[in-house]
């Protein structure tokens, strides 16, 4: 019962109620509709009849006066299916026709009956037994009344049983018809909503198991590709990023924990060290600064960690404007010239002029900041000349900023993961930095709407590309 | 010698505050809340006000935007934990003249109360800076020294510039990065060590005297040498 219950009270059986009981109006009023109109169709024809037979009469009596006139009645109201006549005299005794009781009442009036009225028919036998069957006999009729000068009075009328006997076979068929509706739309909203309603079950006890945890598993899908598969599909591919996200969140956490636990090993073995053997102020001066600046690493190291979180989680739209990629290239690249002039590596730049695209100026220059700074510290290999190659260029009506070095480049296989945080490769493990680089500059490249690839430099080296995305430049 | 209100919550950072610049030779007074630093700022007369960002009972960019309103002129260094380039738009339009992402170092932040300072007292921007010998003038964007020109890239101008505005004043390398380069994020790599060492082979080479110096673990500084 309470299974029954559960099904009425979903949302399908709902509709189906709604629908059902709007339905049943309609046909209802059809119905009602359908059996006016065919009375009264039927009524009309009883009428044009009556005028004719009238009219019939009229030419009689003007030909052979009454005597013929009741003759005519006479014969005519004993062929079979006739028509109603009565012809009466002056005191109401009925002189021919075949109605036997009436209401004198209505004969009393001239004209059409305002509505059907009651008789008794005399059939062939009823005329020797006139009292016989006469409840049997009772009709419903409609008649015209004419009262004749000399108070005769003459019924012309015709029976209404087929038109009513219609009507009752029209209405009993609608009726039948709704009746079968009904009990057809019943079962198929139980069974409708019994489907559903497991259905949604299923979902019900897959996300309970979920919720309690386990966050592997996925809802039913039937593979009919139906809505709720398409509902559980989506879910699913929720549940999939959620999953995604939270390991993610793992990842972090543990390399946090290891990499800010190594300085933070290394800043209390320093302040270990400085206080355990007696030292000049000089050397304790030495001491203390160094720690400050591992203070100040770990602090940078918190601020990158923060920022990314801030990127990826959507930066405010106030901070996007028109900005000039060309220009915010150039103003990086004239940053770092001194630096590699001095470490003895060629930077250049080939800048088409007046890229304009929608972005942040900070969070560009940071970012190519990161990358260049990441090209000079490993442009040097074991063989030719050192160089950082900087391009920005508008290619396949996509903005693009290139940086390539000679350096050793990334082996394909790492080249995905050193995007992640924290990661960092062994041979850069002795290099200064964070290992949030490039994963800040992949944030940056997303909150752009555009993307950072990492690939194989020719002939050697690392090709870093940031791809904004399609028709954002705005001028050229 | 500067007065110094210190609008902050967390007592420890207060009381290091006002025991380092008071070390530095500056009166310091201290409000725990955005009330009682209102009041105070409002009623006293201080060359330089320390406000820190979030602070119970009045938050500090609505106390900074309070005195602004009621013509206060005075700079205000605004602290916050907040450093993000949206927060530091927000901390400048309330009225705030500079704006320092906390954990800072001491030096940091004396540099900027002292430039802030400066700033109010110096008044209008002078066409041409002077330093020994060594002369800058900004309508002609030409730089001599003894009288011999030296030229000098763009960028190298600007920074010279800055360093001559607050000769006798410390600058550090976040100051320039943020008013030469106009960046607030922290190159890894101390990139403005070479093109300050750059610069200063530049006006230096040649000339005798030093005049920019390295201040040990705070910045650099351009003066001419005994003078204070």
């Amino acid at each position: 019962m309470g299974r029954l219950r559960a099904i009425f009270s979903t949302t399908a059986a709902r509709l189906s109620a709604l629908y059902l009981m709007l339905f049943t109006l309609c046909a209802l009023a059809l119905v009602a509709y359908m059996t006016g109109e065919s009375a009264r169709f039927l009524v009309n024809q009883t009428q044009s009849t009556v005028n004719d037979e009238i009219t019939d009469l009229a030419q009689i009596y003007s030909r052979a006066g009454l005597p013929g006139l009741v003759r005519a009645i006479d014969r005519r109201s004993r062929a079979p299916g006739a028509n109603l006549y009565l012809i009466s005299d002056s005191t109401g005794r009925v002189l021919a026709g075949n109605v036997g009781e009436i209401d004198s009442a209505i004969l009393a009036r001239q004209g059409w009956t305002k509505e059907p009225f009651r008789y008794q028919r005399y059939s062939e036998d009823s005329v020797d037994s006139p009292k016989g069957d006469g409840a049997e006999r009772s009709h419903h009729a409609l008649a015209h009344v004419f009262i004749l000068p000399n108070q005769m009075r003459i019924l012309v009328g015709r029976d209404l049983g087929e038109p009513e006997r219609f009507k009752k076979i029209v209405q009993r068929a609608l009726s039948l018809a709704l009746a079968m509706m009904g009990i057809g739309a019943l079962l198929i909203w139980y069974f409708v909503g019994r489907h559903a309603l497991r259905r949604i079950d299923g979902v019900s006890i897959a996300s309970r198991r979920i919720m309690s945890g386990d966050l592997t598993g996925r809802l039913p899908v039937t593979g009919s590709g139906d809505e709720f598969d398409r509902l559980a599909d989506n879910l699913n591919q929720m549940l999939g990023r959620i999953s995604n996200l939270n390991d993610g969140l793992k990842q972090v956490s543990d390399n946090i924990a290891h990499d800010l636990k190594t300085p933070l090993t290394r800043l209390r073995n320093r302040a270990d060290a400085a206080l355990s053997t007696k030292q000049t102020t000089k050397e304790y001066r030495a001491a203390l600064e160094d720690m400050i600046g591992q203070s100040d690493q770990l602090i940078r190291t918190f601020n990158a960690i923060l920022m990314i979180s801030r990127l990826e989680a959507g930066y405010s739209s106030e901070s996007v404007a028109e900005v000039d990629l060309s220009a915010i290239t150039a103003d990086v690249v004239e940053l770092y010239e001194p630096l590699a002039d001095e470490a003895g590596i060629k930077l250049t730049a080939v800048i088409a002029p007046k890229l304009l695209i929608s972005g942040n100026r900070e969070l560009l220059s940071q970012t190519l900041s990161n990358i260049i700074d990441n090209a000079l510290k490993y442009a040097r290999s074991d063989h030719g000349d050192a160089t950082v190659r900087v391009r920005v260029a508008y290619e396949l009506s996509r903005p693009v900023v290139e940086i390539c070095d000679t350096g050793p480049g990334i082996p394909e296989a790492d080249r995905e993961r050193v995007t992640e945080r924290f990661v960092r490769l062994e041979k850069s493990r002795s290099e200064p930095g964070s290992g949030l680089g490039l994963s800040l500059a992949k944030a940056v490249m997303k909150l752009h709407k555009g993307e950072m690839r990492i690939e194989a430099n020719e002939p050697q080296g690392l090709k870093v590309s940031l791809l904004f995305p399609e028709g954002s430049a705005a001028g050229k | 010698m500067m007065k110094i209100l210190v609008i902050e919550d967390d007592r420890d950072s207060a009381q290091y505050l006002a025991k380092a610049l008071g070390e530095t030779g500056h009166s310091v007074d201290l409000a725990a809340d955005g009330e009682t630093g209102f009041a105070l700022a409002d009623s006293g007369t201080y060359d330089v006000l320390v406000v820190d960002r979030m602070l119970p009972r009045r938050d500090g960019l609505s106390v900074v935007a309070a005195l602004r309103a009621k013509g206060h002129r005075t700079p205000v260094l605004i602290l916050s934990a907040l450093g993000e380039v949206d927060d530091r738009v927000t901390g400048l339009r309330a009225g705030g003249d500079d704006y320092l992402t906390k954990p800072y170092a001491f030096s940091e932040l004396l540099a900027r109360v002292e430039v802030l300072q400066r700033r109010v007292s110096t008044g209008d921007v002078e066409t041409t800076y002077r330093v020994g010998d060594l002369e800058l003038d900004r309508m002609s964007h030409m730089a001599k020294r003894g009288g011999q020109e030296i030229t000098l890239q763009p960028r190298e101008f600007r920074l010279l510039e800055y360093l001559m505005r607050h000769a006798g004043q410390v600058v550090t390398r976040t100051m320039l990065l943020e008013n030469v380069w106009e960046y607030h994020f922290d190159p890894q790599t101390n990139v403005i060590d070479v093109h300050v060492s750059r610069l200063r082979s530049k006006i230096e080479k040649g000339f005798g005297v030093p005049l920019l110096h390295t201040v040990r673990g705070a910045g650099y500084m351009l003066k001419v040498p005994g003078k204070a």
